[in-house]
Parts: structure tokens; sequence; C-alpha cells
């Protein structure tokens, strides 16, 4: 029909999608990838921990109270890492203490994420008076300091997992939504916001379908992120003794459990500090590596 | 100029569109007085069916806040819009969706225009999902003959916006405009982002769907020479006025208005001789928050005189279909 | 282009002399020929013009002038001499003298190029103090924002004293391409380099930017080189112009001459696609396709899939061939197609 046409773009013919451009570009970022990679390896643990535990973390031995590592003089290969005071095997607790840090880690972020979201698309899509009272709410919980804030509301319910999952997501829920808030103020100046409109698309529609997509790998990145914080958080409320109860496995006890003994059996604390360690380290540089390879600056 | 007089498709009486700065709650406890941008002021014109209405202004002069406005894209605070009859000026947002399919837009920028995570099939089949007017397998082929008359190919479906050249993504953006078959079309500023061969492609393209689809256009643009070569009429902004309207041919001859004069002379021309005499102004475009009293021109204005300063013009009659803002052209 | 200069320059030798530039960017795709062997001269006090569209390598062309090709680019070959300097051979130190003083550069687009989180004054006056040299040591500063101000009434800014303390956000677009004329005018250059100076702004405005750039050429005794894509810039503003299409200048020439008897294809195309005041019904006759990727070209003439007059013996690496007088344009078939 018309005669103007042009040559069709030097562009492969493969579909690429600029999720999978991003993704494409995550794994060729070998150090957030060796990250990932520990991420995974912590989350088959948690999975297949009946698996990989070489010992029953539960049995106690009072025979093998505070045995020390297999290198040291006392120790045994079949206890690696030693023994707590009950005389349980540390590495088999530590395994099964990943299922908790990962389970609440996830949760946590995961239902803080979703509520954030859609609150963030709400304050910074509709403004006006929604905007007002989230971002109110925001700026009071942010007032807070947020352990003060878990420790008091565990107080009031009592301790238990759920109770630690809601106490962290009554605040963990202001982080998404500030950023989801921020992203859409941008957005929806954006001129494909405003093509949607003319061509007559309702106001969940533009949230949902046209703004959300594009922010959704500043939201991935958070989370992650923030995932580490969830983590250590537990990890504090068990070592204060209001997080998951004995005889339940959790890092943060783990280390509360030695520190009586950190001069004569350091290995006690130790060892599930070095994995709190290893994975919020893991978490945060995978993060960073996704949060390159989503940003629209490397786009091409 | 017309003979028959064809019942004018759009007709914009007093549109305005007014923006209130400084009204928020801490600028209110401070006292600090409000502030008011008039982006359109009064604004006054009409497009008639099957025409091309140019719109040239320099940038802040409110032309891509009037056509938006017109569409209702932002809510004028004055004023009336009527299309085909209709008043629209205050028809409920559900009643307005359902006249999108007949007023559309094409936007300046195809880079921000297109949702960058949407194939071309969902941006330019979005139009039809969203009014129900076709069925998934349907939408397909609508989208597919539509990309063939903007001149794209069916293997683009499902790429994604980042995949084209800046030419290609406009030829996107209007096909997402005419999917709907609108009867009117804004065009704003649809070729500035181009490169001159580019944008000939474009301008061509637009004059010829124009022509096939008897569409009616709101041409906006900042560059006279296209302006120019696309317009039947051409109304001139200057700070939310409109100062002049006429037929193409007549206006660019014979400009009436001093800031007209002053805009056509400043044009660069490659032919030798083909140079008019410049009418150069002096100064800036003042402020759109504090406009100068009287003609809003007079501050640059090099034939001002005191009556400028003082009263402001109105649109009248200058000539056969012709109108300027202007107290020192003499009324026809 | 080697012999090719304006009547009133004749004299003079060359003040910015580039010869057989080529400028590699290498990318995933393969290594992009951004500039290919491209050849110019600039003499002193004249207006150079560059046409093209974007893509055709002239803003890499003077980015490489300047030292300034964005990593991972090079300059591959070619020399580059500004007053009998070898700026290919200039360390950091020699660049730093020269950049601002001697060359000053405008970039197309002045939001990025004007630091955020300085104020317009921090800006000015570091170009005006890094090379300063002419200014009493004592009160330096006091006269350096006096000549700050200086700047920003010259290239009409309103209320220049106010304003310089404001921060670049805070200016409109077209402000902000003065802001930045300022900056490079501030050290009165020997040659300015103005990228699409004028691309973001209205015409009236664009007229009074590309008169003052005239009238301070003509003061200062500077050399321009304007960038830009539009020939009517070209057409009022320049005396010599090179046309420039995927990386190689097609043809070059004293402007009206080239105006009025385009020799390329590509240029006559370039002339006949602009829409014309003085003649409306004149139809815009678009140039088919588009620019060839600047990967792997060589062995066909660049312009040979758009050309309408193209010929079998077009598919062989066109030289520049005189076609008029100091004009020159790259294209073997020009004395048929005149026909």
């Amino acid at each position: 029909m018309t005669a103007a046409v042009e040559a069709s773009v030097v562009t492969p013919e493969r579909i690429e999608t600029p999720a999978w451009q991003s993704l494409r570009r995550f794994a060729a970022d070998r150090f957030s990838m060796a990250a990932g990679i520990v991420v995974l390896i912590f989350v088959l643990m948690a999975i297949l921990a009946p698996w990989f535990a070489p010992q029953d973390p539960y049995e106690t031995d009072l025979l093998r109270r505070l045995q020390p590592p297999a290198w040291m003089e006392g120790g045994e290969w079949s206890y690696v890492l030693g023994c707590d005071a009950l005389g349980r095997d540390i590495l088999s607790r530590i395994i099964y203490g990943t299922r908790i840090s990962i389970t609440i880690g996830l949760a946590v972020v995961l239902i803080a994420t979703v509520i954030g979201t859609v609150l963030g698309l709400a304050a910074g899509y509709l403004r006006g008076w929604v905007d007002i009272a989230i971002s109110r709410v925001i700026d009071i919980l942010l007032g807070f300091p947020y352990l003060i804030f878990a420790i008091a509301l565990m107080a009031m319910m009592g301790p238990g997992l759920q109770n630690i999952i809601l106490a962290l997501v009554y605040k963990e829920w202001v982080v998404p939504a500030r950023v989801v808030r921020g992203e859409v103020l941008a957005a929806r100046e954006m001129e494909y916001v405003e093509a949607a409109r003319a061509v007559g698309a309702p106001r969940l529609h533009i949230m949902f379908r046209e703004i959300l997509p594009n922010i959704l790998s500043s939201v991935i990145v958070v989370s992650t992120i923030r995932m580490a914080h969830v983590i250590i958080l537990e990890a504090s409320l068990s070592f204060l003794g209001i997080g998951v109860q004995p005889p339940t496995a959790s890092w943060g006890s783990m280390v509360a459990d030695g520190r009586a003994f950190i001069l004569d059996a350091w290995w006690v604390s130790t060892f599930p500090g070095i994995a709190i360690l290893a994975l919020v380290l893991s978490i945060n540089v995978a993060s960073q590596g996704l949060r390159d390879a989503f940003d629209p600056k490397f786009s091409d | 100029m017309s003979v028959a007089q064809p019942h004018p498709l759009l007709e914009i009486r007093n549109l305005e569109k007014v923006y209130q700065l400084n009204s928020g709650l801490l600028q209110r406890i401070a006292r600090q007085p409000p502030l008011s941008l008039r982006a359109v002021d009064k604004v006054t014109f009409s497009v008639k069916a099957g025409e091309t209405l140019g719109l040239i202004g320099e940038s802040g002069c409110g032309k891509s806040t009037l056509a938006r406005t017109v569409l209702r894209l932002h809510e004028p605070t004055g004023g009336s819009i009527t299309f085909d009859g209709t008043d629209i000026t205050k028809l409920p947002q559900k009643d307005m969706t359902a006249l999108r399919r007949r007023m559309q837009i094409i936007f300046q920028d195809p880079y921000a225009s297109l949702n960058p995570r949407k194939s071309v099939e969902d941006i330019v089949g979005l139009p039809l999902a969203l009014h129900g007017l076709a069925h998934r397998r349907e939408i397909r082929d609508r989208v597919v003959a539509m990309l063939e008359s903007v001149g794209l190919k069916t293997a683009h479906l499902g790429r994604f916006p980042h995949q084209f050249s800046g030419g290609q993504r406009q030829r996107i953006g209007i096909a997402r405009a005419l999917i709907l078959n609108p009867s009117f079309v804004v065009c704003d500023e649809p070729v500035s982002a181009l490169d001159v061969s580019v944008q000939a492609q474009i301008i061509a393209l637009l004059e010829s769907l124009k022509r096939e689809l008897g569409l009616t256009y709101l041409f906006i643009s900042h560059d006279i020479g296209v302006i120019g070569h696309v317009s039947d009429r051409i109304a001139v902004m200057y700070l939310g006025d409109i100062v002049e309207i006429g037929p193409a041919r007549e206006l660019l001859r014979e400009p009436k208005h001093p800031y007209t004069k002053a805009l056509l002379s400043a044009v660069p021309q490659i032919d030798a001789g083909a140079k008019r005499e410049r009418v150069k102004l002096t100064g800036d475009l003042p402020s759109p928050l504090a406009p100068p009293p009287g003609c809003k021109f007079h501050t640059r204005c090099p034939f001002a005189v005191d009556r400028c300063r003082r009263q402001v013009p109105a649109l009248r009659n200058v000539g056969s279909d012709r109108t300027a803002a202007c107290h020192l052209v003499d009324a026809a | 282009m080697h012999s090719t200069r304006s009547s009133a320059t004749d004299m003079s030798a060359p003040l910015l002399s580039v010869r057989s530039l080529k400028t590699c960017f290498p990318t995933r795709a393969g290594l992009v020929t951004a500039v290919d062997g491209v050849d110019l001269d600039v003499y002193p006090g004249e207006c150079l013009g560059i046409v093209g569209e974007s893509g055709s390598g002239k803003s890499v062309t003077f980015a490489s002038v300047i030292g300034l090709v964005r990593s991972p680019g090079y300059v591959a070959e070619g020399s580059i001499r500004f007053g009998g300097v070898d700026l290919r051979r200039l360390d950091s130190n020699g660049w730093r003298r020269l950049r601002g003083r001697d060359i000053a550069m405008t970039m197309q687009d002045a939001l990025t190029a004007l630091n955020p989180a300085l104020t317009v004054a921090e800006q000015i006056e570091e170009v005006l103090l890094a090379h300063a040299e002419d200014l009493p040591k004592r009160g330096r500063q006091a006269a350096v924002r006096e000549r700050a101000i200086e700047m920003l009434r010259l290239v009409g800014i309103p209320a220049p004293a106010k304003r310089i303390d404001d921060y670049p956000h805070q200016f409109s677009g077209g402000m902000r391409q003065r802001i930045m004329i300022a900056i490079a005018l501030s050290c009165r250059p020997k040659l300015l380099i103005a990228d699409e100076p004028t691309t973001a702004l209205d015409v009236t405005i664009q007229a009074q930017v590309l008169d003052l750039i005239s009238d301070l050429r003509r003061e200062l005794g500077m050399s321009v080189v304007l960038i830009t894509h539009d020939l009517g810039v070209v057409a009022e503003h320049t005396d010599r112009v090179a046309v420039m299409y995927a990386g190689q200048v097609v043809e070059a020439g004293p402007t009206r001459e080239l105006i009025d008897r385009p020799k390329h294809p590509y240029t006559r195309g370039l002339i006949g696609l602009i829409p014309r005041l003085s003649d409306l019904d004149a139809p815009i006759r678009p140039i088919e396709g588009q620019v060839p990727e600047l990967i792997g070209l060589g062995g066909i003439c660049r312009f040979y899939d758009r050309c309408e007059f193209r010929a079998s013996k077009c598919r062989t690496d066109i030289s520049m061939i005189d076609v008029g007088p100091d004009h020159r344009a790259r294209c073997i078939r020009v004395e048929e197609i005149l026909q």
C-alpha cells in the first residue's frame, strides 16, 4: 500500500525478550553467577535436608557434649563440625537451620513484595488521597526501628514460625512499596502510558499491564537484597530467644546456644555464624549482579 | 476557499487548561500565593472533516497540551470541545472510552511511546482487545493487515520495540493509532524525532493513509517546512494563545501577525533568494507563569506600540477565512 | 576536499587538517567502522558545515578530532593536525591545555553534557579558571564570575546575574543549549565544533544562536565546524560543506555551489526531500531504504542499495573525484547521471 518500506532491520530473527536479555547478561557475570550458585546450594540443602544431614539434628547424646570438630583432638569425622552442649551434630543442625532461614526469608519477602507492589502501584498511579494515606502509613512505619518493632509484635503474638513471618511482613512491605511508588511516578509520565490511555485502557490495565512489567526488574532486585536483611532479622530474633523455639534448629538460636562456651567450645557459635554470613553475602552479591543485568543502561 | 463548507468535525471554543502550581499543603501553610500556569488560554478553532489543520508554535507554547486536552487525555479547565456534533467536554470517562475509537493520537517520541516490554502484536492489538472488537485470532489478522499498510511485515509481530529503527517504531505507533479506524487523528510532532530521509518517508505514509482512510488530522509541529507541506490550514500558537489561523498557502505567502512573520523569516532556506527579510525577535519566551499583560507577544515584537502593552488583542477577520490577533493588522 | 577552500581564506594554511581518518567501534555484532577514510580541512575564520543523518559518522569524526571517542571506540588510522600539532600524539596534559582553550565543542544533548550537580556558574568558571592566563591573579574569582555572567548574557540568558547560580535542570532545553555554547565560547577558542547546536531549539531561537555563532566567528576570527542535519542551516551559515553518508564524505565543496549543483545522488536526494516554503506543491521525495550497517562494508558504493542510478560498475570501492571548481564527489557515474 505504501511505497515507503524500510529495509528490514539488521536484528536477528530470534525473538529476544527484554527479560531474556537480562538473564543472559546475568549468566555472563561470573562472580554473581557463582554467588547465585551458592544460594542455590543453600536452597537445595533446605529442601533435601534429610539427605544432606549426616546425623539426626535432634538426637542428643550427652557423651558427645561439646565434642570438637573432626580435625581437632577428640573430634570424629562423622561429626565434622563438632557437637553442641546437648551433643547434637552441629553440621546437621546447620543444614536443617537452612530451612528456617530460607522459608522465612522467602515467605516474608514474597508476601511483602506482593503487598508493597500493589500499594506502591496504587499510591504512585492513582495519587490523591490514596497516595497520601499510603505514604503516611509508610512514614509512620519507617519511624520505628525494625528490630524493636518486630520484638514488640512477637511479644504480643507469641513465638512461632507464622508469627515471625507476620511480625516481619508488618514492616517489610514498606520497602517494595516505596520503591514501586517511586518507579511508578516516573513511569506514569512516559508516553506509552499516555498512549494506552489514548486507546481507552482502564486504570487497572495501565497499572498492572503497562507499568508493572517495566518496573518488575527493580522490584525483583530490591526483593532479593531484602531477603538477606530478613534472614539476618530472623536470626536476630531467634538469637534473642523470641524467634523459632527450641528444639527446632535455627541459626540464630544456635549462635545464642554457644554464647556461654565461646571460649572453650568456639565451634558451637562460629559455624552457624559462618552459615549466616555465607548465605547473606551470596544473596547480596547475586542481587548486585541482578541489578546490573536489569539496568537499562546496559540494554542494547 | 472551500466551496461546500463541510461541517466541522472538531470545534473548540474558549478551551482552557490551567495548571495550579504551588497548591500543595506545604505551600498553603506557608501562605504562598497560588501560581497558575495557563498552558492553553481560551483557544478557539475548528477542524473540518477531511482537512489537515497544522498547528505550529515553539516549545512551551502549549501546542502539545492543547492536543492532549482536545482528546481529554488532560482534563480541560474551561471552554468546550465538540466532536462530530457531541459536546465531549464533560463526557464521563466511560463514554469517552467508547469515543476514543474515533479520536486517536500519534506521539512524537517513537522510543517513549511504545512499551518496551511488549511485542508489536500486543502493542498494535491492544486497542482491539480493549474495545472487544475482535477475537484473539481475528486480532492477529487485523494487526498483520495494519502492519502491512504502514509498511511493516508479518515477521515483525513478535518483535520488541528495541529491535526497530526510529522510523519503524513510528510506523508501529501509527498502526496502533489507526487500527481502530478513527476519523480524527492528532499527530503530535510525529516526525521531529526522526532523520530527514526517514521524516520524508513517514510524512509520505501519513499523507497516503489520510487519502485512503479519509482521515482528518490535527498536525502539530515546530517545523514550518513540514507543516506547510501537509496542512490545508495553519494555526500559529504563542504562549497558550492562537495568534493567527488561515489557509496554509496564503498564511505562508503573506503572514499577518508579527510573530508568524518572525517565525517564517527565521526558517533557514536552502534556496538562495528564497530568504525573506528577517523579522528579528529579541529576548526569549516569557515565563508562562507570568505572561506579559496586554498582547503576550509585545515583549518580543519589533512593532509593538503602547496599546499592545495594555489591551489584549482578539482574534478577528483579516482576510477571507483568515484571522489574526494583532492590533496592528487591518481588519478585513 | 584537499584543495577546496573559500576565497576569503585562500592564502592561509588549514587550521585543522584531517587525513584518511578511520574510527572503529568493536561491538558484539562485529567491528563497526563509524568513520572510514575522511579527509577534511578547516581554514582559519571559515565555517565548515558537516551534513549527514544519524549514523553518518559526522559526530564521531569530530569526537575523534578532539580525542573524545567513547570507549571502546578508537581512532584506527589517519592523521589529525591542528595548527601544526599532531593531535593523535598528544598526551593528556597536552589535551587539557588544548581542549576548551584552543578547540571547544558543544554537544548535541545539553541535558547530559552539563553536570546536574553543579551550578551553571561553577561549570563556566571551571573552564575559565583552567585557561584564564590572561586574567589578573588578584580578584581572579570576581573577574571570572563577571566573564561568566557576560557569556550568559551574550548567549541570551535573561537575568544572567541572577540565574548563573541555578542548576542545569532549572533551565529549559533551549537555555541549556545556550549555556553550553557559553561554556564553549568562554575561552574564545580558535576552533569551535558545534555538534547540532540548534537541533533542540526553536527556529526563532535557532536563528539567534546561529547569528550569535556567526557574529562571534567574525569578531574573534574563530573557525567553526557546524555539524547539522539541516541543509537550510548549512546554506545560510557555512562557507563550505561536506556531506557525510555511512562513515564517508560523499560530497564536498563551496556551500552555494554544492546546494545549487549537487552531484552525488545522496546529496540530490537530501535536497529533494526538504519541504520548501517557497514551493509548497513540490512533492517531497523520500529516499527509500535505510543507511547500511557499518560492518564489513567495502567493495561496493555505500549508497548502492538506495541509489536510483546504481549500475554494475558501482560495485567497487569509490573514491572522491573532482566534479567542479573545488567540488568533489564520491560517485563514478556523475557524468552519466547529469545527462
